[in-house]
């Protein structure tokens, strides 16, 4: 970037201004739009119509008749209780999967970044690998590990710990399971790459100075592995609470998150207007975790230089 | 200290156990005989001939197929180019509004995704008439548009890490920007290209969410078939395809690790006979 030769380096520069007019377009256009868009939809009544909202910007005979916005669709979030609930236990659901990725995501980083290199390549490798099997057929194998008649408790029973089956599927405990499981990686990724920067020599002297191991993980290791904990967290949660597939295969009836409320209201009951609601509130409520994980991001690539 | 170390071991390999029981199970019912998942009715491969008498099925992969080679190619060259501008460009007009573009489908609740690009595609059709109605091409632009976000990550990372004299020396030397770009650039980014394409290629082929939003009558995609099938419970067909993915990506791992190891090697083996 400090070029010595200027002349050569402001020739590519020209090319790639140039160059990316092109995908800078395209996001404006599908990217930057549609949230106008659905921002706009948002504030309009819902008519039966196609499609089933007022425009906002309506051309009368008088000209430009006037912004037409309504803010019923967001009213109705909040004095019908239900939304209410459900963004508390779409929250509630993301933080408790979040925290149970997190118990098993650390110990499983800790270990695989106090391997010899070659190892570690090969356990971190192991993480990663599910990851590049379709996501949707993931979470459809658990269905046939928790049914009632599934493997788990095919096994149990046959065992004798239990005489008659565990109602394992269809509930919030197979949420959180497959929170857990589908988020791993990403809880794991982050914290590997924290840990795994660590100065040995510190845990050495600490040692030396006679803490015990435990003392010398809370005292050093810990605090120091904070940013990992920070970054692994977000990418686990912020997904979670939009999540849909996951309650949708796994969930019961009674399992309530804002993405499979969300599909509903959009392909059941054909409230676009509420649905854009919805959504609008929805990313309200993760500006803040999504700012704080691009902060996080950006100290962390200042680091990489 | 012994104990806390067990403990340790017991929490990694429960953690492992975690992540492979549910693939090896499946993988293990998909030759199973019965309809019944838990009953062992002996082995057998009629879920997999069955599949090949799935016209619908088989229509529905080829049209994944298809969104994901044409979106990811197409995803790979803007990111890329995204990427380069993001790095190299200085005093690049709109950068933060770019950046901003660039990293936030990567966190965005697919849901909202689906929804505002519908509602987008409406307006459109509404305004010039295009797109006309909605299916493979709106997929396709939906799977660019947040594949890019990846594969900027990927070359960003890699740019980062990369040694720019080699470039500066062909510029030196007269070479043209366009001409050094695909002579030098590109070849240097490959792994970082190939990653990211492969990258967005399972991104792709794995959308159920914000495909059933963009899609419309007649375009269904493998995931929108599989999700109507499962949330029944269990198929036996459904085993046997997520046994063929899990051999395809295996073997494509398997490829990628075997290439890039002999690429890393003879790597290695020219640097230390060029010092």
């Amino acid at each position: 970037m400090t070029d010595e030769t200027p002349n050569n380096g402001l020739r590519t520069q020209r090319w790639l201004r140039r160059a990316v007019t092109l995908p800078y377009l395209w996001l404006l256009l599908f990217f930057l739009a549609p949230f106008l868009i659905i921002l706009k939809i948002s504030v309009a009544d819902p008519i039966v119509a196609q499609p089933p909202f007022t425009p906002l910007l309506e051309w009368g005979a008088q000209g430009l008749a006037g912004l037409k916005a309504t803010f019923e669709n967001y009213a109705y979030l909040f004095v019908d209780g239900y939304y209410g609930i459900i963004y508390l236990s779409s929250l509630k659901m993301a933080a408790i999967g979040t925290l149970l990725c997190l118990l098993l995501g650390y110990p499983m980083a800790y270990y695989i970044a106090r391997q010899p290199p070659r190892r570690r390549q090969i356990l971190l490798m192991a993480v990663i690998l599910p990851f590049w099997i379709s996501f949707l057929l993931r979470v459809y194998a658990w269905i046939g590990l928790l049914n009632n008649r599934g493997v788990i408790n095919e096994f149990l029973l046959w065992l004798g710990v239990i005489d008659h089956p565990l109602p394992m599927l269809y509930n919030d405990f197979a949420v959180y399971l497959g929170i857990v499981y589908s988020y791993l990686p990403f809880m794991i990724l982050p914290l590997y790459a924290n840990l795994e920067r660590h100065d040995h020599d510190l845990l050495d002297a600490a040692a030396d100075l006679g803490a015990r191991r435990w003392q010398g993980f809370i005292d050093v290791t810990l605090p120091l592995s904070v940013p990992g904990i920070i970054g692994g967290c977000l990418l686990v949660f912020i997904p979670a609470v939009g999540e849909f597939t996951i309650p949708a295969l796994l969930g019961g009836a009674d399992t309530l998150m804002i993405g499979r409320v969300l599909w509903d209201e959009f392909f059941i009951n054909r409230d676009w207007p509420v649905a854009s609601a919805v959504s609008v509130v929805l990313l309200l409520l993760l500006v803040v975790p999504i700012l704080w994980f691009q902060r996080l991001q950006r100290r962390e690539q200042e680091l990489g230089r | 200290m012994k104990k806390r170390s067990l403990m340790l071991m017991t929490i990694v390999a429960f953690g492992y156990a975690l992540l492979y029981v549910p693939i090896v199970s499946v993988v293990i019912y998909s030759f199973n005989d019965s309809r019944l998942v838990t009953l062992w009715g002996g082995f057998s491969l009629r879920w997999y001939a069955g599949l090949l008498g799935d016209d619908e099925l088989l229509g529905a992969a080829l049209l994944s197929l298809r969104i994901a080679v044409v979106s990811a190619t197409i995803a790979t060259a803007l990111g890329a180019i995204v990427a380069l501008a993001l790095h190299r460009v200085n005093r690049l007009r709109g950068r933060l509004l770019l950046s901003g573009m660039v990293t936030a489908p990567l966190v965005m609740p697919e849901i909202i995704t689906g929804l505002s690009l519908l509602f987008l595609f409406i307006s459109m059709a509404d305004l010039i008439g295009w797109p006309t109605s909605r299916g493979a091409t709106t997929i396709t632009i939906a799977h660019i548009t947040f594949s890019m976000a990846y594969v900027v990550v990927v070359v960003r990372s890699r740019l980062a890490a990369m040694d720019e004299s080699l470039e500066e020396a062909a510029m030196d030397l007269g070479g043209r920007p366009v001409a050094v770009f695909f002579d030098i650039t590109v070849p240097m980014l490959l792994p970082a290209l190939v990653s990211g394409w492969l990258l967005s290629f399972t991104l792709s082929l794995d959308d159920l969410v914000i495909s059933s939003f963009v899609s419309g009558p007649g375009a269904t995609t493998l995931p929108m078939l599989i999700f109507a099938k499962v949330r029944l419970g269990v198929t036996p067909d459904i085993n046997a395809i997520t046994t063929i993915i899990i051999v395809l990506v295996a073997v494509a791992v398997a490829t990628a690790a075997f290439v890039s190891g002999r690429r890393e090697s003879a790597g290695v083996r020219r640097t230390a006979s060029e010092g």
